[in-house]
């Protein structure tokens, strides 16, 4: 765990194949990742990943946990637990060949849209430079729903159900104790989510392989499949190096601050 | 919570829509895999005359059982020697709190946030130099050593919360670390590793990116790795990809349904943990 850890902060200080003898090239290797079109684009889209990892299902995880809530506790409310928390264990290679299968010229997407005489829309998704980033990425969503749902659900069965009680003899909406009760008390849980959600979508590389490779073109690239194509393909040892203890600090400098936030607002 | 009936019933829509989209990616792997298969199937529709030999011959094709028997072999050596490793590891964090500590679990948080990927090059190196470079081996001690933060902390965790009192009475009784760690603490450690072993056996098993990047051929990798080598193989059939691909889920749904309580506890858990 170490030892990688500072061999690559080695390697990355260096120019080397892989084979032959190395060379001292001090930061340039660092130089070329935050020059580089192509490296900068795919950190590019690993933010936009975030929309789709973290945003989406961490707001329809409190959406559907408070949903869930609110039916009485039975069959149906444990078993679209169950359901909802069905992709968070396949493998993600798996998904992304369900999902590219959705999302085929012949596929369940395209046979939606024909059949409500949408059919001008339908394209090869993963194909179009436009659409193959955010179809990645909601395969994201589709993975990550689950388990932040299942996560929101026992945060609010920790909040006080007397603040509940409360705000409803207040006669306040169901809006309203969303907001004022529910997302406060589950803090915590969202910081935790996001954290979780933040370093999936840094670090996307299966979903990414099994769907696009990265394509079409570069448009949906990510650090992951960068440095896997840098290092491997191009033996590029040094500069793949370096990208990935980019990826680590960026990891970092994403998470330290909602860890920091999360602890002070619990003071 | 939700007071009046409209509301009830938005709810209930919007829950089983999202149900139904969740389903239809498995459903509609399913309803392809079933598709004759020199077929080229469209989208959703299900079969006429269903193909179940298709999932007979994607296993045989895919050469399934040599892939679940590597796959084992991984799991056998990663998940009981990282469990044993964290066990002691977090006996010595969480109870018998040795100097140094405090700066070792902070390494530990540290190493949670760190995506394989950042690692992934010189750890094919360090495989490369060890010389087990496409074999299993270059997948089990990597693995083991980067499941080591998480499974640290985790047990660190429970042993924190075992009551001192305990440990002081089994020392008045005359009982030495070692016997008190037998003897008291291992059997009250027993839902925290099977939750532990759980996580790391589905890890593993799911394992992509290490499988793919340290063995070559994708027969000696985990079943997950192995699904890029049946993309190739079965580009000319759909039906077959996506037999082979359900094959390899099946597993894991298996054992989540069989475990889905502990499992959920655990991963949240875990969540709240990491």
């Amino acid at each position: 765990m170490i030892y990688p850890l500072f061999a690559g902060i080695q390697y990355s200080f260096y120019r080397w194949n892989g084979v032959g003898p190395s060379e001292w090239v001090g930061l340039a290797n660092y130089i070329r990742v935050f020059t580089d079109e192509t490296l900068l684009g795919s950190i590019r889209n690993a933010f936009v990943l975030i929309a789709f990892f973290t945003i989406i299902p961490v707001a329809a995880g409190l959406v559907l946990a408070t949903l869930i809530r609110s039916m009485r506790p039975g069959p149906f409310s444990s078993l679209s637990q169950t359901i909802l928390f069905l992709p968070q264990i396949i493998p993600l290679a798996a998904a992304g060949i369900a999902w590219s299968w959705m999302y085929a010229q012949t596929g369940a997407i395209n046979q939606l849209l024909n059949a409500i005489g949408l059919g001008f829309l339908a394209r090869p998704w993963l194909g179009d430079f436009q659409t193959a980033l955010p179809a990645v990425g909601l395969i994201g969503s589709w993975v990550l729903t689950g388990l932040c749902t299942v996560l929101f659900l026992t945060g609010i069965g920790k909040i006080d159900q007397s603040l509940y009680e409360a705000v409803r003899l207040d006669g306040a909406s169901w809006w309203r104790e969303f907001v004022t009760i529910t997302i406060p008390g589950l803090r915590q849980e969202i910081a935790v989510l996001v954290t979780i959600t933040i370093i999936a979508a840094l670090s996307s590389f299966d979903l990414i392989y099994t769907t696009t490779l990265g394509g079409p073109g570069r448009a949906t690239l990510v650090p992951g499949i960068s440095i896997f194509r840098i290092g491997f393909t191009q033996s590029n040892v040094g500069l793949a190096s370096a990208f990935g203890i980019v990826l680590m600090a960026l990891v970092l400098a994403c998470v330290l601050p909602i860890q920091r936030l999360a602890r002070a607002s619990d003071k | 919570m939700i007071v009046n009936k409209a509301e009830v019933i938005i709810g209930r829509v919007v829950l089983v829509v999202v149900l139904v989209l969740t389903l239809i990616p498995l459903v509609n792997m399913l309803s392809a895999a079933l598709q004759p298969a020199d077929t080229n199937p469209t989208g959703l529709t299900f079969p006429t005359d269903p193909q179940w030999i298709n999932f007979v011959t994607a296993f045989e094709t895919g050469n399934v059982w040599r892939l679940m028997g590597s796959s084992l072999f991984i799991v056998i050596f990663v998940v009981p020697i990282s469990l044993l490793l964290a066990t002691l590891a977090g006996y010595a964090l969480g109870n018998l709190r040795m100097r140094g500590g405090r700066f070792v679990f902070l390494f530990l948080i540290l190493g949670l946030t760190i995506p394989f990927e950042a690692l992934i090059i010189p750890l094919y190196y360090q495989m490369q130099g060890l010389g087990v470079l496409n074999t299993q081996w270059a997948v089990i001690l990597p693995l083991i050593g980067l499941y080591m933060p998480f499974s640290v902390v985790w047990m660190r965790a429970h042993f924190i919360g075992v009551p001192p009192e305990l440990s002081e009475a089994a020392r008045v009784d005359g009982a030495t670390t070692l016997q008190e760690f037998r003897r008291i603490q291992l059997p009250l450690a027993r839902p925290a590793l099977s939750a532990l072993a759980i996580l790391l056996f589905l890890w593993t098993w799911n394992q992509f990116l290490l499988p793919v990047v340290l063995i070559s051929d994708p027969l000696d990798r985990t079943v997950a790795g192995a699904l890029t080598f049946f993309q190739g193989q079965y580009s000319s059939s759909i039906p077959l990809l996506n037999a082979g691909a359900l094959i390899i889920i099946v597993p894991t749904i298996v054992v989540f349904v069989i475990f889905q309580r502990q499992f959920i506890r655990a991963l949240l858990q875990g969540a709240v943990k990491g």
